[in-house]
């Protein structure tokens, strides 16, 4: 049966990586990943999991290992935040190339400079275009149960790509929430051994990671970008069994409030939290407004977006973090995108919120929504505004 | 990807991570075409140590039945170790001809 703890996020979702009983660990510690490396650490040491905590002296080697363990048929994991994501950067796409089912976790904090620890998501966004599975999660018990759900749906074989889980710093890990664990039954139960597509044996010599010349490089990208797309399918049937097992559903995109909704304003991550709580202040007003959280980044669900905010008039895209230079947060970029050839398409605000960490509260998201409804019916100014700046 | 067929029909048939299954594949791929210069060698001088053989990064210099050595051009990139190490000076780095 499920245990109902109180336990800070981290070292939840530490427990959980142990309920999927992975062969390596390899983790650097960053803050705010470090409870999680050093939570993991403890399992090991303590023998509670029997793994290989691999003590790496980077995070270019964290990820290099894991990939490396991945390749020989282990169930692989890694943490780590902002400058270590940074420096992973090179392997990253590698990984997802090689068709290797790593799992990360990820600490999202603000990558400098200037130097800042806090959270917000500059991390993972030029991280992107890497070929890996990406989620947001809201809370701890997402943190904790998208742990879970992660190393099945990477290791599937219609998949068989690496998953990075964004768990926001500070803000999500270092918070001691009530959550539920998985019993090691209940976990088994859901996630079957890894059986990889092949192993490094010397009984059956394999190449992994061979080159591509230009002849065959375009096919390897068009591989790379298929399986992404239709790993969606392998998500949506884990996430199913997930509610039909543990009674909490999942979805690519949720939405709060959503219906008749006139302004709908879109977060990703913990912010979600927040924002549901001035959308059910101005509701109470009577002002049209709701919540769309988008859950799953890569593959982007163009399908649920487009469902989820239809009949809106405005859009609020919040971004936490900067394009220097371009069309304005990096999420607004692609929802604006995505909606490009929709005629019935809302007009899409978009502000720069929450970054390196600065409070977004209550009043801010109503302020934002109230902004939104005086925008109904008014051709949008585009552009991108970074909210609350000094000026 | 087989040595028999070099490259696959469709992007739907490559192997799942670009995975090779089959030792020695890389022979179907020539990569010999971007070298500015290719050794040459002078019997007269080789002693037949070796060590030409084993220096080579792309292992594609061999024995022939005699007991020297030649490098197969096909995959020589033209980098030069082996005349580099050569002591006897048997090596020498021609240019290619354009």
């Amino acid at each position: 049966m499920a245990k109902r703890v109180g336990m800070e996020v981290a070292i939840a979702a530490a427990e959980a990586v142990a309920l999927c009983r992975i062969d390596v660990a390899a983790v650097y510690p960053i803050t705010p990943n470090t409870h999680i490396a050093e939570h993991l650490a403890e399992i090991v040491a303590d023998g509670r999991l029997d793994a290989e905590y691999i003590t790496v002296e980077s995070e270019h080697s964290s990820i290099s290992a894991c990939c490396g363990a991945s390749g020989a048929g282990a169930r692989a994991y890694t943490a780590t935040s902002s400058q270590g994501l940074m420096l992973m950067h090179e392997i990253l796409p590698i990984v997802s190339a090689m068709r290797l089912p790593v799992v990360m976790g990820l600490a999202n904090r603000a990558v400098s400079g200037p130097l800042n620890i806090w959270n917000d998501h500059s991390d993972i966004m030029p991280q992107r275009d890497s070929g890996w599975i990406s989620f947001f999660a809201e809370n701890g018990q997402e943190a904790v149960d998208m742990s879970i759900q992660s190393f099945r749906i990477a290791e599937d074989p219609e998949v068989m790509l690496p998953i990075v889980l964004n768990i926001d710093g500070f803000q999500l890990t270092h918070m001691i929430e009530a959550l539920e664990l998985p019993s090691q039954k209940e976990v088994d139960r859901y996630l079957p051994p890894f059986r990889p597509l092949a192993t490094l044996h010397p009984d059956k010599p394999v190449s992994m990671g061979a080159y591509a010349l230009p002849d065959i490089f375009t096919e390897v990208m068009k591989v790379k970008d298929s399986v992404l797309i239709d790993s969606k399918k392998t998500i949506l049937k884990a996430w199913d069994e997930w509610g039909k097992q543990f009674g909490r559903w999942y979805k690519p995109v949720e939405t709060y409030k959503a219906d008749g909704a006139e302004v709908l304003i879109m977060t990703m991550g913990s912010m979600g939290e927040t924002a549901s709580i001035a959308v059910d202040e101005l509701r109470a007003k009577g002002v049209p407004a709701g919540l769309v959280k988008l859950r799953l980044w890569r593959p982007f669900p163009f399908e649920e977006f487009r469902e989820a905010i239809k009949g809106a008039k405005v859009l609020i895209v919040c971004d936490r973090a900067v394009s220097f230079g371009g069309p304005g947060g990096p999420v607004a970029a692609e929802v604006k995108s995505a909606l490009y050839s929709d005629a019935g398409r809302p007009a899409v605000l978009n502000f720069l919120i929450g970054l390196g960490g600065r409070d977004v509260t209550v009043e801010n998201f109503k302020d934002i929504l109230e902004k939104g409804v005086q925008a109904i019916n008014k051709k949008p100014a585009g552009g991108y505004i970074f909210y609350g700046v000094r000026e | 990807m087989t040595t028999k067929k070099k490259y696959p029909e469709k992007w739907t048939e490559l192997n799942p991570g670009c995975m090779v299954f089959e030792a020695g594949s890389a022979k179907a791929h020539k990569t010999g075409s971007w070298k500015a210069q290719h050794p040459v060698w002078d019997n007269r001088k080789c002693i037949k140590c070796g060590v030409c053989y084993i220096y080579c990064p792309e292992a594609c210099v061999s024995r022939t039945e005699e007991g020297y050595y030649a490098a197969d051009l096909e995959y020589c990139k033209g980098c030069g170790i082996c005349a580099h190490e050569c002591w006897p000076g048997a090596i020498e780095m021609k240019e290619e001809e354009v």
